[in-house]
């Protein structure tokens, strides 16, 4: 079979084949269930939080890896282009393999040896230190990053550079959901139960989520509800891949999901929905929550997100149905969180789920799809500014004994709360921010919100050290840039979308010259004068990892790497090696609040930050596509998924485009207060007329994150990424765009 | 409170007194407070109604039995305790001093002010009917259906059934086919009471729609149980052997225990009339929301008059109340008048109306509007519409100069949200107008069948596999779903294209044998060229 395949879609850049065994992995091989089988690797995807169980097979030279999909709960075998394609980022020719440094950021990178550049890195963070305090160095985390690199950067930044200013990507992704789920439950775990419990369930309200784009194989289990004649109903200003195969799709106004799920509660009451005993006796604040969602009648709803009175009926009916029957399940994903009011948004779909009484019920409850490979983990751990392992608070007494007794430090010198991501960001370089920055699995020129911005406040950095695999937007502006391991050349643990924690196992040796982050922060905290406490080895920093999380609310002691493999992944909490961790939330009808009872916190629905008018007449959206990874700082360089979709696109009504003199193909330029960026018009009408969508994976002139808004949720800090006011221009003249990945201006 | 007004000025406060409890004066306040974290200003609120702020909007719900009087509440009395103000309920404004900045309340008690709000709302009209009222009293089975006690005796009457010595009700004429009669009749008729609506003119809720609409609306409602009687006039309302019956002017006699009269609204002026007040229908107020007539007196809602419009709906009188509240604390906004929507609250009516919905058909040239003298350029005017009456809908849609400038969506119209969008925004209308009554007809026929695929045509979006590329494979030899998928991935993400990747192999494979065997018809019909023909273990995919 291997002639079949033809397409010059997988021919490398440099022309040769790509060595792709497309034929071989789709051979009628069965599921491999052993971890090893035949010399096969059993692991998961390098990308989404859906964390596809996959084999990796390398072939002797380990010139070729065959990537093939394990039946495994999240994916059931399935793997979209991404993940087939995830190991021809092992053997790309752009990958990292020196550590470089530069005296000054108008040079051009040299090569030099670890021991050169981690010398820098620390006489660096020493001088800045010195001369500015503890916490003018700051760290830049990554919801990609294992679970154990995430813990070992917290306790790098609070116990090696006692800085309190670290935080992480993540606060791009779940920080709402995050901080609606802690408010509500007392606990954030994405979902309450395993996914294959969603297919059971009878009907399934999507807010503001595109799993048929950002995690493929989650269809499987949204289809599986629809197919046995259940509800799929996909609430999105665009009609998604996944809402075109949902039963009801609502296309709401941008920023208006508060609105919707304060008026879905008002027909909850109104229609006799509410489970009066639940709330009674389960739950505290309904009376506060209703006084709210009682002006939020179904007809004002409908002229403020212009989803149909008879369409908020029937979501309210598909819920009580479905929960009568099989289950009813709300999740939210980034459409829904990414708000200057995305808390609160949260907070009124929780509430909906509270009042129907969902969360506790089989194949029921309320939800979050985290996005990011680890975003599930990489929250929970310490990488956040405020927060300590286990998910403890670092401003609570007694989590910072715990935390302080497993480190060996004395209390007091653990920092307290430091910036949020995006005030971190904007503190850079300023007179009291931090003047030194660490970035770990980040790209954050291209995902934080006017992104242009963020490449000036590095500028202004003393010293800027990126952890890449490859020479990203960001590493391209820094001073000292270190090679890192990847994937599939790690072992270490990823808590996915379920809150199911899962083995990542190393299958390839890294390239000569590349490390782990691990030694790399092992390294720094040696030249800093911490040279214990720091292992190397991610089995040793997983069973510190466990006694810091003893106690906490993600409380992973009792899960052991033995139990992930003989158990398909443990999940937490889990405070026992001889229980099995908890799977399904609330089943015992407890929370784990003071009072154990769940929260129904009254929130009011208000306008977005930047409404639009006469000079910013158009909404724009943001978000993924299917072939690429947040920044694309690794998708980019797979050339079978930038031959699929090469550069970005600005999805636009042939209304819009009309009035514009734009045809299908031309290049607009989209132009905010903030900044602008150009993309290529692909005329549908599955958008609004009066809403215009552009994905966020490209850098330079490509990057829609110039133009977005970085108004913040007052609680979770989260930017308002997916709405503000722009105009449309068309481009005449093709621009000097960068092409596709060839960011390495700088490099030596 | 003597000792309340030397408080406030001693601490320089500011003191605004707020007339009325209704849906306006209690969303001002709120926004107020919203604006005044400080508490910068010293609040009163006088309510003549005994009961905590309800939302008015949802009385019909309650007489639909879908809520509860309690269900309705919007603002708690604590919360204008923790907030300090100064709440009165059941307590009447009597007059006006605007010279000594001060009211006078029913409990003899002077009240002064540096801010004066009239949220004074408007009450019931009920218009002089033989034995329906005797001058401001209402008969004993006349009701009106205005306030939360209106709603309380209603249901109060229609809970005792038909005990008619126990004064319940079997069968009830509403007299006004407009927004509130509806809502109640409909309600009503639900309990399952006997209703007919009596309305004098020719068209139910003839401000908002044309006589088509009224005609498919009076149908809907007939099928709910609700009689309908136009350009009827009621003569008086009687009793006969023992039964209350309506006379109308013909002479027709219709057996009514209970007569809810919903003739409209009068503004509740008087307060600002006797304080020489410019008012017209309503009290005269500018874009600040300020008296024409005294800048420390200010009007919101039912009672206010902008621009000569007297608004009867909630929407307009929260904008106010949020400009005022602004216009007292120093903030910009303006209110410029509100584009109305109406939308008729009735289980199994789905009704929305805005803006001119009485414009006819125009002669060809589509032009309409007054545009002889060359003033103006004339307006291009197109009228919409799809009816289906049997089923109860109907759809018109005015559109002047590119804008949807009217709209009636009766019958439960998918795009009623996009309609009331681009009415409230004055955004353009799409390009084509059939977008606007039938959704999605832009991408009715692109469901082609998989074998009509074009190559380039994507088939599995998880693998970004073109037909084309499939097509490929099997001419390569792939002669199954899963071959097809060991070559190019297809079917191996979601699994939601196995369909139309089975369409297109056996058309493939179909067309292969045709061509190979030279023997093409026979064998054509011989292969599968439907998906749900191939044998399922053709389809088995690996993993």
């Amino acid at each position: 079979m291997q002639g079949i395949y033809r397409s010059g879609n997988m021919t490398d850049v440099d022309g040769k084949s790509a060595a792709h065994t497309i034929a071989n992995m789709a051979a009628e091989t069965p599921v491999v269930d052993a971890r090893l089988q035949n010399g096969a690797v059993e692991t998961h995807c390098a990308y989404c939080a859906l964390q596809c169980g996959m084999s990796l097979t390398v072939d002797g030279g380990e010139s070729s890896v065959e990537v093939a999909p394990l039946d495994f709960p999240t994916n059931r075998g399935g793997l979209c282009q991404k993940g087939w394609t995830s190991a021809d980022l092992l053997r790309s020719p752009r990958r990292l393999t020196s550590p470089m440094i530069r005296d000054s950021r108008s040079e051009p990178f040299r090569e030099v040896s670890w021991d050169v550049a981690l010398d820098v890195v620390a006489d660096g963070i020493r001088s800045t230190q010195a001369k500015h305090g503890n916490d003018a160095v700051a760290v830049f985390g990554g919801g990609g990053l294992t679970n154990e690199k995430a813990y070992q950067l917290g306790k790098f930044a609070r116990v090696a550079l006692r800085t309190s200013n670290i935080d992480y990507n993540g606060r791009y992704c779940m920080s709402s959901a995050a901080a609606a789920s802690n408010r509500a439950f007392g606990i954030d775990r994405g979902l309450p139960f395993p996914l294959p419990d969603l297919a059971e369930s009878g009907a399934v309200l999507v807010m503001g989520g595109n799993v048929a784009e950002t995690m493929p194989p989650f269809m499987q289990h949204l289809n599986a509800v629809r197919d046995a004649g259940g509800d799929v109903i996909v609430a999105d200003p665009r009609r998604t891949a996944t809402a075109d195969q949902a039963t009801l799709h609502l296309q709401l106004m941008p920023g208006t999901d508060l609105a919707l799920a304060l008026g879905l509660l008002h027909i909850v009451v109104a229609d006799g929905h509410v489970d009066r005993d639940y709330i009674t006796s389960r739950t505290t604040g309904f009376d506060d929550v209703w006084r709210v969602a009682t002006q939020w009648w179904p007809e004002r709803v409908e002229r403020v997100t212009g989803v149909p009175v008879a369409a908020q009926r029937a979501t309210v009916r598909a819920l009580a149905t479905g929960r009568a029957g099989r289950g009813a399940v709300v999740l939210t994903a980034r459409g829904a969180e990414q708000h200057s009011k995305g808390t609160d948004t949260v907070t009124a779909l929780i509430n909906l789920s509270l009042a129907l009484g969902l969360p506790g019920r089989p194949h029921s409850g309320y939800g979050c799809i985290t996005g990011q490979g680890n975003g599930q983990g990489g929250r929970e751990h310490g990488q956040k500014a405020d927060q300590l392992p286990g998910y403890r608070k670092i401003d609570d007494p007694a989590a910072r004994a715990h935390v302080a007794g497993v480190w060996g430090v004395p209390p007091e010198t653990l920092p307290g709360p430091g910036r949020s991501a995006f005030e971190l960001i904007e503190s850079l370089g300023t007179e009291h921010g931090p003047r030194s920055l660490l970035v770990h699995g980040s790209n954050l020129v291209v995902s934080s919100p006017r992104s242009h911005r963020v490449a000036d406040r590095l500028a202004a950095l003393d010293q800027l050290v990126v952890c890449d695999l490859f020479m990203s937007e960001t590493a391209a502006l820094a001073d000292v840039v270190l090679p890192v391991t990847q994937w599939a050349e790690e072992d270490g643990t990823m808590t996915n979308l379920e809150g199911r924690v899962i083995r990542r196992r190393a299958a390839v040796q890294p390239p000569p010259g590349v490390r782990t982050e691990l030694e790399v922060m092992a390294d720094l905290a040696a030249r800093l004068g911490r040279a214990d406490g720091f292992s190397a080895d991610p089995r040793v920093v997983f069973d510190e990892l466990r006694r810091a999380s003893a106690g906490g609310v993600a409380d992973y002691s009792g899960i052991t790497w033995e139990r992930i493999d003989s158990e398909d992944g443990v999940f937490w909490p889990c405070p026992s090696e001889d229980a099995p961790g908890r799977s399904r939330l609330f089943t015992d009808g407890m929370f784990p609040t003071p009072d154990g009872r769940a929260r129904l916190v009254a929130v009011d629905h208000r306008a977005i930050a930047e409404e639009v008018d006469t000079d910013y007449p158009v909404y724009l959206t943001t978000g993924r596509i299917l072939q690429h990874y947040q920044s694309g700082a690794q998708t980019r360089r797979v050339p079978a998924l930038t031959d699929a979709a090469a550069e970005p696109y600005v999805d636009i009504h042939p209304d819009l485009a009309a009035r514009h003199g734009m045809a299908n193909g031309d290049l607009v330029r989209i132009v905010s207060r903030r900044g602008d960026a150009v993309g290529k018009a692909r005329l549908t009408t599955a958008i609004r007329a009066d809403t215009v969508f552009m994905p966020f994976h490209w850098g330079g002139e490509q990057a829609i994150n110039r133009v977005t808004n970085a108004a913040l949720d007052p609680t979770s800090k989260m930017p308002e990424f997916k709405v503000c006011a722009v105009q449309l221009e068309r481009v005449d003249s093709q621009p000097a765009m960068e092409p596709s990945g060839a960011v390495v201006a700088g490099q030596a | 409170m003597a000792h309340r007004e030397e408080q406030a000025r001693r601490h320089g406060a500011e003191r605004v007194v707020v007339v009325g409890h209704g849906m306006a004066g209690t969303r001002f306040v709120q926004e107020l407070r919203a604006r005044d974290r400080e508490r910068r200003f010293d609040v009163t609120v006088i309510g003549a109604e005994p009961d905590a702020a309800y939302n008015r909007v949802l009385l019909s719900s309650v007489l639909a039995g879908k809520l509860t009087p309690t269900d309705v509440e919007m603002v708690p009395s604590a919360w204008y305790a923790a907030e300090d103000v100064d709440l009165r309920l059941g307590v009447a404004v009597e007059h006006i001093d605007r010279k000594r900045q001060r009211i006078l309340t029913d409990q003899g008690e002077y009240i002064g002010y540096d801010h004066l709000v009239l949220a004074t709302g408007s009450r019931a009209w009920v218009p002089p009917i033989e034995g329906a009222v005797d001058g401001d009293e209402l008969d004993r089975d006349v009701a009106v259906f205005r306030t939360l006690q209106d709603c309380r005796a209603i249901m109060d009457r229609v809970d005792r059934g038909a005990d008619e010595a126990a004064g319940g009700i079997r069968r009830v004429v509403v007299l006004g086919g407009g927004l509130l009669g509806l809502e109640a009749a409909r309600g009503l008729a639900g309990r399952g009471v006997e209703v007919e609506v009596v309305h004098a003119v020719d068209r139910l809720m003839e401000r908002q729609l044309d006589a088509e609409a009224g005609r498919v609306l009076a149908g809907t409602l007939r099928s709910l149980g609700v009689q309908v009687r136009l350009e009827a006039q009621v003569r008086a309302y009687d009793e006969v052997a023992g039964q209350r019956v309506v006379v109308l002017d013909d002479g027709t006699r219709i057996a009514a225990d209970l007569l809810i009269v919903a003739c409209g609204v009068r503004p509740n002026t008087g307060l600002a009339r006797a304080a020489k007040l410019a008012v017209e229908r309503g009290v005269v107020v500018n874009e600040r929301m300020t008296s024409v007539s005294d800048p420390r007196i200010h009007a919101i809602g039912e009672c206010a008059q902008y621009d000569g419009q007297v608004y009867g709906l909630v929407a307009p009188a929260w904008e106010q109340a949020g400009v005022l509240a602004d216009t007292l604390t120093g903030g910009g906004s303006v209110y410029s008048g509100s584009r109305l929507v109406t939308r008729l609250k009735a289980q199994d009516i789905d009704l929305a109306a805005m803006g001119e919905t009485d414009v006819d058909d125009v002669a060809e040239g589509s032009v309409a509007g007054v545009a002889r003298n060359g003033a103006r350029a004339a307006d291009r005017v197109e009228v919409l519409r799809f009816a289906d009456p049997i089923r109860g809908t109907y759809q018109k849609l005015v559109i002047r100069n590119d804008r949807v400038t009217g709209a009636i969506m009766l019958g439960g119209a998918e795009t009623v949200g996009t309609v009331t969008q681009l009415f409230d925004r004055v955004a353009l209308a799409p390009a084509d107008r059939r977008a606007l009554i039938f959704p999605g007809i832009a991408d009715a026929g692109l469901n082609t069948a998989p074998a009509d695929l074009a190559d380039d045509d994507l088939v599995c979006r998880c693998n970004t596999v073109t037909a084309g590329q499939i097509r490929h494979a099997c001419a390569d030899g792939a002669g199954t779903v899963a071959e097809v998928a060991m070559c190019t991935r297809a079917t191996t993400g979601c699994g939601g294209c196995r369909d139309d990747v089975v369409g297109i192999v056996a058309a493939a494979t179909s067309a292969d044998r045709t061509a190979g065997d030279g023997d093409g018809a026979d064998d054509a019909l011989s292969v599968p060229d439907r998906p749900d023909d191939v044998d399922a273990n053709l389809v088995e995919v690996p993993a």
